[in-house]
């Protein structure tokens, strides 16, 4: 924990140096110019006191060199804001590859996180440090925020939608979250604490707890099969719905001609809304699942989806010849 | 004060707006555009005073970390109806509605607004409105923040959500009626002479203001009756669960928010621009500068919206675009600051309170548009959106900004108003008290909103202490610098010295009649043969002949 009297929190992420220096930076030129304005006021004031009672003032009207002047530098320096901070966003909005994705579901007022393992946290999120972390976030119900001040790092988490953050920790320690998007009631005390781990101790924190009734794999099966899905996505690819087999990741053929990729997105949209995105070759049959599972549900399901990575995949038939084809 | 140098002891006129008629009926079918303005002060002046009370009660809360006065749900409350009560109902109206209802005839030389009907009809909208919002208030309070975001307002909150939304969306009529009003009478009953580039830069500040009352307001009326009709009947616009997008929301209330920033920032521009050339006894420096970085302002304003939105998941490619608009819009801004700094160069300046207030403006406005700057630059607004880091930045542009330009103008024109001077030494006390409390209160919610403080919290960790305590002791001034003139101002219009017609003196032709004005503004219509903020052709004004301009450029902005 910082302390009291320290200007910034602990920086304990990839992102936490480019930040800082972006501050930096604009704090430099802000108190420049703010320095530099306000003494020429307070000089002005001072210098150019009235004298006498029925005194005036010289009357200038303008110069075009100088407007000229505040104009364009302004406009560079600011330029020069906007490109480092682009520079720095892009980087955060495109996470690298083999991150660690660690799925994190929002509700008033709690966090729920699951580990890849299925590992499960309330209010709590264990990472080992020097590791890529993926966060993908869902929202049970309003607007939430996931917010690690020392990491830099937050992101809206919005009901109806997936949104991804990512972040390297880069010191061992405890963090605080919090909930940055008001939320409603208990909006102050939905936080927790992330916890930043030598990887053998995150490995061991892991293998020390987690349980078969956790896992996602498990759990998507069951689900898989309790709400029929198993009736019409038949692996073999004969059933009246696509075969889910070797689908996760790779591009699906559409009835209109597009192509999809089938992410986790795509996923969970062709569960709620089943006729947004027809599959080449297939009819509209699916029911929406909208209202009927929760986010974590979906979570399952997709975490089974992903599992069938492995299976064997079928026979191209009608316009799925390309359905299962992989990235 | 520095005392004109022609002020034999002035006389009240004998018939002015004030006495033209009496009763309570008079006041409230009233279509003299300066006794709506009083109206509007009035009302306006309520509901500054209800949403400090609620400011008020939000900083004793946080004075310790677990929170000292309400419960979480009463917290909510009270940030929200502080927002609704400021922005909508104190902020957005005050300038515009009171001191340019009083002021764009005058200024012009006409004899009332060119829809005098409406007017009052734009008052009595306003509070309609108001009253649906008081009546959220009393009735179950309102917890939704006063952006709404749904879906937490349209299906969450167990507040009385729908009242407030139609107040607000009823107000909306009163904005738009008002920027209506403005524009038809600055386009068509301009004086003789008054040509655009005679005109006060008041006056283009107002203008640019219309506009966007006109163009942005239905868009937040449209949006938040979206909200409502979510709410009463289950219609799936912003709510996933049935088909709508809580993203869509954000984009058509910002479409209007943001701009709303700049209604409320533009008319305090456009006061600081009075008093700056008035107390410097010379012509503004870059009038065409100043007047078309107003214009510039509302243009560009609209284009900007979607920097609120950087960390929704919105497009790296949208993000990208609002930035560079967002940066932009910033130029306008600090045209503004150089040109006023620039016109005090060589000037013959006086400490006389509405300047004061107009440097005090300069100062603080300086640090809130500095700082959206930081709030615009991608990588770091990931860190800082959301903290207090935004709760500080929009405080130093509507309280910092613009209040200081509201009650700054209100100093400048009270004696035009009233007829009376107020007592200078407490005037200026208070400016400093103001000035002095603003930052203690402010400041420290940057430093809070880098270390991670977010906004909308009831409680924090304990190391955020420090920080909220100067915040709240900065709070118990900044509370002492707006009650004092709420007396002092209160007390002149009965006791104060009286005025005379011209008492600083300023060039302008509200200042060519009697204070108070008669009824119909001025006796003889007036005609213009001067530029504006012009003290060297003026013999009317009494004073001395000024220096010839020097030969060297003038260089004033460091």
């Amino acid at each position: 924990m910082q302390s009291q009297l320290s200007l910034y929190p602990d920086q304990a992420s990839n992102f936490a140096g480019s930040v800082d220096s972006l501050m930096t930076f604009l704090t430099l030129v802000s108190v420049f110019f703010s320095f530099a304005i306000t003494a020429a006021i307070v000089y002005f004031f001072f210098k150019f006191h009235r004298k006498k009672p029925n005194e005036v003032g010289v009357p200038i009207h303008g110069n075009m060199r100088l407007e000229v002047a505040w104009i364009v530098i302004p406009f560079l320096l600011a330029m020069v804001m906007y490109g480092w901070g682009a520079v720095v966003y892009v980087e955060y909005r495109q996470p690298p590859k083999d991150t660690l994705d660690i799925y994190v579901v929002a509700k008033q007022w709690m966090w729920k996180a699951q580990q890849p393992t299925g590992l499960r946290e309330i209010n709590e999120l264990h990472v080992p440090v020097g590791r890529d972390v993926k966060l993908i976030l869902a929202s049970e119900d309003v607007i939430h925020d996931f917010f690690v001040p020392a990491f830099r790092v937050k992101m809206d988490v919005v009901p109806g939608r997936y949104n991804t953050m990512w972040f390297r920790p880069t010191k061992v320690g405890r963090y605080h979250f919090f909930c940055a998007q008001y939320c409603g009631t208990n909006h102050a005390v939905m936080g927790g604490w992330v916890t930043v781990m030598e990887p053998a101790d995150y490995a061991a924190w892991l293998s020390g707890s987690t349980g078969a009734e956790a896992d996602p794999v498990v759990l998507g099966e069951k689900l898989f099969v309790e709400r029929a899905c198993a009736t019409c996505h038949i692996g073999s690819g004969l059933g009246r719905a696509p075969s889910l087999n070797g689908l996760y990741a790779g591009k699906v053929l559409l009835a209109d001609g597009s192509t999809a990729t089938a992410d986790d997105a795509y996923i969970r949209e062709s569960i709620l809304q089943p006729n947004a995105k027809i599959v080449a070759g297939y009819q509209p049959l699916m029911p929406s699942f909208q209202g009927q599972l929760t986010e974590e549900q979906i979570l399952a399901l997709t975490a089974y989806i992903k599992s069938l990575q492995s299976q064997p995949v079928p026979a191209k038939r009608a316009g799925t010849a390309t359905a299962t084809e992989k990235k | 004060m520095n005392s004109p140098p022609s002020s034999p002891g002035h006389q009240m006129p004998r018939e002015h707006y004030l006495n033209a008629s009496y009763g309570i009926r008079s006041w409230l079918l009233t279509t003299d555009h300066k006794r709506i303005a009083l109206l509007y002060l009035a009302s306006v002046t309520f509901f500054f005073f209800v949403g400090g009370v609620f400011a008020t009660m939000i900083r004793i809360h946080l004075l310790t970390p677990t929170g000292y006065l309400v419960t979480p749900e009463n917290y909510n409350k009270l940030f929200t109806m502080h927002g609704v009560a400021m922005i909508f109902f104190f902020l957005i109206p005050s300038i515009p509605a009171v001191l340019g209802n009083f002021l764009v005839p005058m200024m012009i030389g006409a004899k009332d607004v060119a829809f005098p009907k409406i007017n009052l009809l734009s008052w009595y909208i306003y509070i309609t409105g108001g009253c649906f919002v008081l009546y959220s208030f009393s009735t179950g309070g309102l917890d939704t923040g006063w952006t709404f975001y749904t879906p937490l307002s349209s299906v969450y909150s167990n507040s009385a959500v729908t009242p407030a939304v139609l107040g607000i969306f009823i107000n909306g009529f009163s904005s738009i009626l008002t920027g209506l009003n403005f524009v038809v009478t600055i386009h068509t009953m301009r004086a003789p002479g008054m040509t655009w580039f005679r005109l006060p830069l008041f006056i283009w500040a107002q203008y640019a203001t219309s506009i966007i009352f006109i163009l942005g307001t239905p868009v937040i009326a449209i949006t938040l009756l979206l909200a409502g009709l979510e709410r009463m009947f289950h219609l799936g616009f912003f709510n996933p669960a049935l088909g709508g997008d809580p993203i869509l929301f954000q984009h058509l209330f910002w479409f209007y928010s943001h701009p709303a920033v700049y209604i409320m920032i533009l008319p305090a521009m456009g006061v600081v621009s009075e008093i700056i050339p008035t107390f410097a006894r010379k012509p503004i420096f870059g009038y065409s500068f100043i007047a078309g970085s107003s214009i510039a302002i509302a243009v560009i304003g609209f284009l900007v919206w979607a920097h609120h939105m950087f960390l929704t998941g919105q497009s790296t490619y949208s993000a990208l675009a609002f930035s560079l608009l967002s940066y932009l819009v910033a130029i306008p801004s600090a045209v503004k600051v150089f040109n006023w700094a620039s016109t005090l160069y060589k000037g013959s300046i006086s400490y006389d309170t509405p300047m004061l207030y107009a440097l005090g403006f300069i100062g603080l406005f300086l640090i809130g548009g500095l700082t959206g700057l930081f709030l615009a630059c991608l990588g770091l607004d990931i860190h800082i959106h959301d903290t207090y880091f935004v709760v500080a930045h929009f405080h130093y542009i509507m309280v910092g900004g613009a209040v200081m330009g509201y009650v700054g103008g209100l100093h400048f024109w009270w004696p035009k108003i009233t007829g009376k001077l107020y007592p200078e030494f407490l005037a200026r006390l208070a400016a400093v008290i103001l000035f002095v409390g603003f930052n203690l209160t402010f400041f420290p919610q940057f430093i809070l909103g880098y270390l991670g403080m977010p906004r909308r919290y009831h409680n924090y960790p304990p190391e955020f202490q420090v920080l909220n305590v100067m915040s709240t002791a900065g709070a118990s001034i900044l509370a002492l610098g707006y009650l004092l003139p709420m007396i002092y101002l209160t007390w002149s219009m009965r006791y104060g010295k009286v005025a005379g017609p011209n008492p600083w003196p300023a060039t302008g032709l509200e200042w060519r009649t009697d204070s108070p004005p008669p009824a119909e503004n001025f006796h003889v219509t007036p005609e213009v043969d001067w530029e504006p903020y012009d003290y060297s052709n003026r013999p009317d004004l009494g004073l001395a002949a000024p220096l010839a301009p020097s030969p060297a450029p003038a260089h004033g902005d460091d």
